[in-house]
């Protein structure tokens, strides 16, 4: 589309559609993401950026629709299958169980094992001080429940899950939503860290400005329907603020 | 990312002893409840035992009768059937669900296990009665039917979306009344004699062989204490000092042998020992004595609590459970297959509730038309006594245990000392409530350390 690449994009998603219960909920959406680039998803809550997204990480299938990873067609029916391509998604909710500590968190469904097949806890421990000594220094909760952390430190377990089992895609669902300034910067700065590694990031944001500052393009939907995918050096904020209220690309590049 | 205050506090000194010990507060609890149980009604029957009222508290506690050898044995075989049960309702609990038909399909098993043992397998297979293969087909029979109806509960709970509430409850209904028709409308019974083994004491393997048994788990205990040491050492994390390690592992070994002293003093009742030496055409020494020794059906709760909990902690499976019990989504969203689980946890469930059947019919010698009847009351009680969360992800398979015995010595005690039947269910309903206001204050004062 906008980028002017010879390599294939790392994830299109082209024509998804989905609906409950009668309701287009995505209508006919096609996006793309390449390497080392940041695509901010923008609208209304319900305007159908999460249910896109969800398409991708094999949390729901699409009516209609195709999705290719690297030049290829894909089917992704459940979340492993999304995983198995290397997709990670940072969930709005934190997706962690909050019985549980950060280790079991951090590996929940690929724990590691015992020559036994027993869960092998010391050594999911072991390496998950070690990422998060790197991620974030002041952690040391490691015996607790994760409802015993602070939104910053379960951000952290969060993207710690995505960094360790080496993501390519990542799908950021309003991941500063919960966190403090200083968390909020902690974060941008490791989305440009991981962007460097060449990574391709959706991030899903309500904060215009902060899609300004961290995203490559802009994709803007409204009611389902994509409004349009702008680079986001081409606009001004405004410019983005009406394309998610009017539902229209501004006049400038609407030719 | 950062949180100051949280590194402040991070990894400080450890400071009650409890916590050095890395001892579960709620287990001592638990223990604790248990000792105030047993000593109330040590001393109440104690006082009704003597002639004349004393004030001396001491003569109260030798005078007692619940803490006597006799009764901790029956309390022992009594609690089986409903502990072995109250395992599997910690996961079904944990993952957000509830179990309201294990009592009717306990009388289910136990009619099946009836009905092979004493109709099909002898006569209409042509085993014989008395055939020591009639035990295991019949028992795995039993196990069988409990797997199949616990999964087609859970298919309907996880892949139809029906409540387990409303599943279960129509389950209550149902499979009492097809082992109602299945037995024929009679009970059943003289139950097999190798059978009747699994029941308490018809099956107990002597005083000898009990110690062994105490001295290898003891052995083994110590050893995993000391594994685990090694294996958080050579990743490098704090471990325990090694003089609570030491303690941890001489109160371990005491526990499991004062058991085992505690169930060896038991002796056979002479009039039993005299029947057993006429039956095999001896005549019994003056003055001879002989323990039951550990009970096969004791042993096989210990067997059951014991792979539970490995399950519970070091199985993906079990690790599964916890983590669909603490968030759903998020379990979905990793990739475990919560529905496939939610089958698994109720299969488990009816295995162990088939297990409990066989323990249950044959400690009656028979299968009678009302037996499980209200089991699952007992059973959801006792997994929520031992602190399994109601509103999922939280519960612990000792608990359970622990839950299951203490209501047995409420009950138990409460019969001893002539509590009148209604008055028993008032103390046992309130106890219930109490015990999950307790856990509800102590997780709030936990939660806020």
């Amino acid at each position: 589309m906008t980028m002017a690449s010879a390599a294939a994009p790392l994830v299109e998603l082209r024509n998804i559609s989905i609906s409950f219960g009668g309701i287009r909920a995505v209508d006919n959406v096609s996006v793309d993401l390449f390497p080392g680039e940041v695509v901010g998803l923008l609208g209304h809550n319900g305007a159908g950026k999460s249910t896109l997204i969800k398409c991708l990480s094999g949390a729901y299938h699409p009516d209609a629709g195709e999705i290719w990873i690297n030049g290829k067609k894909v089917a992704i029916n459940n979340p492993r299958d999304a995983r198995a391509f290397n997709i990670e998604t940072i969930y709005q909710t934190l997706a962690l169980a909050d019985n549980l500590d950060a280790a079991s968190n951090l590996f929940l469904g690929r724990e590691l094992v015992s020559s036994f097949g027993f869960v092998d806890d010391a050594g999911m421990e072991a390496e998950t001080r070690k990422i998060l000594a790197r991620l974030n220094p002041n952690f040391r909760k490691f015996k607790e429940p994760v409802s015993a952390l602070s939104g910053g430190q379960r951000q952290s377990v969060a993207i710690a899950r995505a960094v360790y089992f080496n993501a390519k895609i990542l799908i950021m669902d309003e991941p500063t939503a919960a966190l403090g300034p200083h968390e909020t910067q902690m974060v941008g700065e490791l989305i440009q860290e991981l962007k460097r590694q060449g990574l391709g990031i959706f991030l899903i944001d309500h904060d215009i400005h902060q899609v300004k500052q961290m995203c490559d393009r802009a994709a803007v939907m409204k009611n389902g329907q994509l409004v349009g995918i702008v680079k986001v050096a081409d606009v001004t904020e405004d410019d983005l603020l009406g394309m998610i209220i009017l539902g229209k690309k501004p006049a400038h590049l609407a030719g | 990312m950062t949180d100051t205050a949280q590194s402040r506090s991070a990894e400080k000194p450890r400071r009650s002893i409890l916590d050095t010990m890395e001892i579960d507060s709620r287990l001592m609890g638990m223990l604790g409840v248990l000792v105030l149980i047993s000593l109330a009604f040590q001393i109440w029957t104690g006082i009704r035992a003597l002639d004349t009222f004393s004030w001396n508290p001491f003569a109260w506690l030798v005078n007692g009768k619940f803490l006597s050898t006799q009764n901790t044995y029956n309390l022992a075989i009594q609690t089986v059937s409903i502990a072995i049960m109250a395992t599997g309702m910690v996961f079904i609990i944990v993952t957000r669900n509830i179990d309201l038909a294990v009592g009717s399909l306990l009388a289910l098993c136990s009619g099946v296990m009836a009905m092979m043992q004493t109709e099909i397998l002898p006569h209409w297979l042509g085993l014989g009665l008395g055939s020591p293969l009639i035990m295991p087909i019949a028992v795995i029979c039993g196990m069988f039917t409990g797997m199949v109806i616990g999964a087609f509960q859970g298919w309907l709970v996880g892949y139809q979306g029906i409540p387990s509430f409303v599943v279960t409850l129509g389950g209550l209904l149902v499979w009492s009344k097809v082992a109602y028709e299945i037995v024929g409308g009679q009970t059943i019974g003289p139950l097999d004699p190798t059978f009747l083994m699994l029941g308490g004491t018809n099956g107990t393997i002597g005083s000898t062989a009990s110690w062994v048994l105490g001295a290898v788990v003891a052995v083994l205990t110590v050893w995993g204490i000391w594994a685990s040491r090694r294996s958080k050492a050579g990743h490098g994390f704090q471990v325990k000092p090694a003089w609570a390690e030491v303690f941890l592992s001489l109160v371990s070994v005491g526990m499991i042998m004062g058991i085992v002293a505690q169930i060896n003093a038991y002796l056979i009742p002479p009039a039993r020992l005299q029947k057993m030496f006429t039956e095999r055409g001896e005549t019994m020494p003056e003055g001879y004595t002989q323990a039951f020794g550990l009970p096969i059906s004791v042993i096989l709760l210990a067997v059951v609590a014991l792979v539970m909990t490995v399950v519970a902690n070091k199985t993906r499976f079990g690790r599964y459970v916890f983590a669909t019990g603490g968030n759903p989504d998020a379990a979905a969203l990793s990739g475990i297959d919560t529905k496939w689980l939610t089958v698994k946890v109720f299969a488990l469930m009816g295995v162990l509730t088939a297990i409990s059947a066989a323990v249950a019919s044959a400690r009656l010698t028979n299968h009678s038309l009302d037996i499980g009847t209200l089991d699952e009351l007992r059973v959801i009680a006792a997994a929520v006594i031992g602190g399994t969360a109601l509103a999922g992800g939280f519960g612990t398979i000792y608990g359970a245990v622990l839950g299951a015995l203490i209501m047995q010595s409420l009950q138990s005690g409460m019969g001893m000392v002539n509590v009148d039947a209604p008055y028993q269910n008032i103390v046992v309903g309130v106890v219930l409530v109490l015990a999950v206001w307790l856990d509800i204050v102590y997780r709030k004062r936990a939660g806020k350390k």
